[in-house]
């Protein structure tokens, strides 16, 4: 979870373009408003930093269908961290509640990429301490695989097989230039950025 | 960030952004239901205090407890040891109840540097205020409050009136200030202001009126009841006409001007009511806001991996 | 008594010579003497110096026997190089009558590691209100002619004025420690840019120069002598340049301590460099070691003050002043005068022998190394290089603010009156 961007060493593979991505978000709008029966009583939680235009993003296309708008807003995570320990205290990323709270609302966490799962057991934590959801679902673009905790996602955008060296990219226009997926193998020693754990 | 936070000199510009947007992001924790982080269990934070000061701990144990971190108050005040020999001993019984960070107010200048530096304790140290040197956390909270209200600080004209001489406020607030990009000007009379004060990040002046309509905040020190009989001035009243903040030199700033003042105040003295109670007056958002900082402080300061021995 | 030879030393850094000490006095000087019957030390490379005598010492005996005693300071004294020492009037009870300097002469000449004079007060209790006896001191078996209220100033004028007088009735002098007390209330350090920022009240020149200008103003005025302890700014030198240039009978004082260090030591809050007068600026420093380059300070007296580690090892402002000094004075006066070039051994022996001696009356020290001399020498490596640790102090307390710098020289042997308190860098 680095909000910085790092100047990248070599490019990587991209697995996911700008118009993949587009598509990704569009199927997982429909699923979310299938799955609940309209958009009722969403709330769309980003989690920081990429999550949160994702779920704008998700957001804007439930409006463009519902015809009306869907709390939106994020949910910072840093505390609730498993591993807050293991490094220097970070800064932490934003977290805004949309004001009709999340209270007997079905929230749907949205992220970049879901890898270990700890990130989501994080965010499952820090809801606790926001309020009482109806139901929580979890929205991801890439679901790489690994997962080291019973969590799994509702909506993928894509399943993307990876080995434990590579490392999976996400960079979203509006944060970094442009939309795109890509994996970045071993020997590539940059850190990439826009990585969920 | 440093390990301690002793001096606001500790904290490079970056280093106090961080602790402000920190506060921020915390800030809003008080208008949730449950107003509690876990970011801080099972770290233990003592409040070492060998001066009263009920708001300033309060504000620290509040912080604490939000971050859920194990409190423990200290009040060394009134011992009957030396009090030379209280600040080490307590330190080394903090030390072996596993203390992680050593909140300390103290009478005398640099005793929480020494606690830091003497290898009397492993912990971290905040310095809640020592003798006539500094109280950083006070000067955050200020700052904190100040953007709240101004944005960036950069180029803003803050004055800080009174008795600079014996002000911890005023020396944590001159170089965090000046780290922050802001304009200081220190109002007082001469004999308030200390020596070598034309080496401090800040202008100076000794004419409260020629300064204020061009500040955006205007700070106000306390003028402690024992430098009145001290022969720093005449008499209060002579103090208070020349450099006391009153209705009719508040309408003398700009609408946008705020007051602040650390507290507590001498009504009449060197503020009158109706300024402290007036809408420009953030005094009582100074005491919130000190909350979100130190909950800041302490979560940078403990919330990540403790560095191993060492310094800094 | 047994009969030493000294081989090849450097009297005051000349060419080798050999030194018969024998009864007591240096009976012979000169090249291949006759090692017949006598113990020899071989002193080559090594400079030969008059016993040195400190002006300024506090030995804390009686009272605070917990920091310091007649005998361990004097075993530090030893150490460091001084066959004479002039113990400070702040004890407990105060050296103001007869009873107590006899007391402390005494305990020196029985620990008989090097001669110990006392000083007695000028007040009674140093309180500043009326003279002590001064005269019953003068005439005791102490031999008091050196009077100071040391640690206090004696700031009323008319007193001070009185003291001055009074003492030249049996040619004492009054060596004045100058702080105008109001200036100084509660002052902690030097008074200056870092005090502001530190926020430690502040000790200003002006409180130590306007005593000294009084002071000389005074002694003019009456025709007395006058001994200012510790000179520690560039302003007290001037003003004492300017009345010696004047005819005033004044001679000065510097300390080790305010010769090499400075006050942004301060900036730790580590007692160990708390000190009265306080540690000055560079410039301060810079203007000492002129001071004493061209003679307007008269000597180097160490101060040497000894504490407890509890009142050393807490906060700045409830922490003692003081530091020690007698083990280190001549190495620092190597550092800071013979090595940058400002003084040679002669000018050492007359700073830190032969002056003090001068102004004490002391006449069984402070003599040149010549037959007939008392034999009081020391023989000191310059060439060395030495860490200092305080756990290897004779002294009782180890608040010493060289710990863990390097200091150039060693003190390898010393002689009193013909016997060595240290040989092989060892106390005998
Ligand atoms: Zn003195």
């Amino acid at each position: 979870m680095c909000a910085q961007p790092a100047p990248e060493a070599t490019p990587g593979r991209v697995v996911l373009d700008a118009r993949d991505i587009a598509r990704a978000l569009t199927r997982i709008s429909h699923e979310i408003l299938e799955r609940n029966k309209g958009a009722g009583d969403l709330v769309l939680l980003g989690i920081p930093s990429r999550g949160v235009p994702l779920a704008e993003r998700i957001a804007e296309r439930i409006t463009s269908v519902e015809g009306y708008d869907v709390p939106t807003g994020s949910l910072d995570v840093t505390m609730y961290r498993d591993d807050l320990r293991l490094k220097p205290a970070r800064a932490l990323l934003h977290t805004e509640i949309p004001e009709s709270g999340i209270d007997g609302r079905t929230v749907v966490l949205v992220d970049d990429v879901l890898f270990s799962g700890r990130t989501i057991r994080a965010a499952l934590d820090a809801l606790n301490d926001i309020g009482r959801p109806r139901a929580v679902r979890l929205a991801v673009l890439v679901d790489r695989g690994h997962r080291e905790l019973p969590i799994r996602a509702d909506f993928v955008g894509k399943n993307l097989p990876t080995s434990l060296v590579e490392r999976v990219r996400v960079t979203l226009a509006g944060v970094d230039e442009v939309d795109a997926v890509t994996i970045h193998g071993e020997g590539d020693t940059s850190e990439p950025t826009g990585e969920a754990s | 960030m440093k390990r301690h936070l002793l001096s606001a000199a500790d904290l490079s510009r970056d280093d106090a952004e961080l602790v402000l947007s920190t506060a921020a992001e915390l800030r809003s924790l008080a208008d949730r239901p449950i107003k509690k982080l876990p970011a801080l269990r099972g770290r233990t934070v003592v409040n070492l205090f060998f001066e009263d000061s009920t708001r300033t701990r309060i504000s620290f144990e509040a912080a604490a407890k939000r971050l859920s971190a194990d409190v423990i108050n200290f009040s060394a005040k009134g011992s009957s040891l030396s009090k030379g020999e209280s600040l080490k001993d307590t330190a080394l019984t903090l030390e072996a109840m596993g203390a992680d960070a050593v909140v300390v107010r103290h009478g005398a200048s640099g005793a929480p540097h020494r606690l830091a530096h003497s290898g009397w304790v492993r912990s971290s140290v905040v310095n809640a205020g020592d003798g006539t040197h500094e109280h950083p956390t006070q000067a955050l909270l200020d700052a904190f409050t100040m953007t709240r209200h101004l944005g960036s600080l950069d180029g803003r004209r803050v004055a800080i009136v009174g008795d600079v001489l014996h002000s911890r406020v005023a020396r944590s607030n001159a170089l965090l200030l000046a780290t922050l990009g802001a304009e200081v000007t220190l109002v007082a009379p001469p004999t308030l202001l200390p020596v070598g004060v034309d080496s401090w990040p800040v202008e100076t002046s000794y004419d409260l009126d020629a300064v204020i309509p061009k500040a955006d905040v205007v700070m106000m020190l306390r003028v402690q009841r024992e430098r009145m009989n001290g022969g720093f001035f005449p008499t209060p009243r002579e103090y208070s006409r020349r450099y006391g903040l009153d209705g009719r030199r508040m309408a003398t700033l700009q609408d946008h001007t705020i007051v602040m003042h650390p507290g507590p105040m001498v009504r009449g003295m060197e503020i009158s009511a109706d300024v402290a109670d007036s809408d420009r007056s953030v005094i009582v958002e100074q005491v919130t806001n000190g909350v979100a900082v130190r909950m800041a402080v302490l979560y940078l300061l403990l919330g990540g991996a403790q560095p191993v021995g060492g310094d800094e | 008594m047994s009969t030493y030879l000294i081989r090849n030393a450097s009297v005051l850094g000349g060419d080798p010579v050999d030194l018969l000490l024998r009864d007591g006095v240096v009976a012979e000087v000169g090249s291949g003497l006759d090692a017949e019957g006598a113990e020899v030390v071989d002193a080559t490379g090594l400079v030969a110096l008059p016993g040195l005598v400190d002006l300024h010492t506090h030995l804390r005996e009686p009272g605070r026997e917990d920091a310091e005693t007649v005998e361990s300071g004097t075993r530090a004294a030893a150490m460091g190089g001084f066959t004479a020492v002039h113990a400070m009037a702040n004890t407990e009870p105060v050296a103001d009558t007869a009873g107590v300097v006899e007391q402390v002469w005494r305990l020196g000449r029985e620990a008989g590691f090097c001669d110990v004079y006392p000083v007695g007060a000028v007040t009674v209790g140093l309180q500043g209100e009326r003279l002590a006896e001064l005269g019953a001191m003068a005439d005791s078996a102490a031999r008091v002619r050196v009077f100071s209220d040391d640690g206090k100033c004696v700031s009323d004028a008319v007193l001070m004025r009185r003291a001055l007088e009074y003492v030249k009735a049996f040619d004492g002098v009054v060596a004045q420690h100058a702080q105008e007390p109001r200036l100084t209330e509660g002052a902690q350090m030097n008074e200056g840019e870092l005090s502001g920022k530190l926020g430690l009240t502040g000790w200003p020149a002006v409180a130590e120069e306007a005593v000294i200008a009084r002071d000389c103003l005074l002694a003019e005025h009456v025709g007395s002598r006058l001994h200012v302890c510790h000179v520690s700014t560039a302003g007290s030198v001037q003003i004492v340049r300017e009345a010696k240039a004047r005819g005033v009978d004044v001679t000065a004082e510097a300390c080790p301590h305010h010769l090499i260090l400075t006050d942004e030591l301060a900036a730790t809050y580590d007692p160990i460099y708390k000190v009265n007068p306080p540690l000055r600026t560079r410039a301060d420093v810079e203007a000492l070691r002129a001071g004493l380059a061209d003679g307007t300070i008269d000597i180097v007296a160490t101060d040497h003050a000894p504490h407890p580690h509890e009142d050393k090892d807490c906060e700045w402002a409830a922490a003692a002043f003081g530091m020690l000094g007698l083990e280190t004075a001549l190495s620092i006066v190597q550092e800071t005068m013979v090595d940058a070039g400002l003084l040679d051994w002669a000018g050492v022996a007359e700073r830190m022998s032969y002056a003090p001696a001068r102004i004490g009356r002391v006449a069984d020290h402070g003599q040149p190394l010549e037959p007939g001399s008392p034999a009081n020498v020391v023989l000191y490596d310059p060439s060395v290089r030495r860490p200092v640790d305080p756990a290897g102090s004779a002294s009782l307390s180890r608040n010493t603010p060289y710990r863990g710098m390097e200091l150039p020289g060693r003190v390898v042997a010393t002689f009193l009156r013909g016997r060595p308190t240290v040989l092989d860098g060892a106390l005998v």
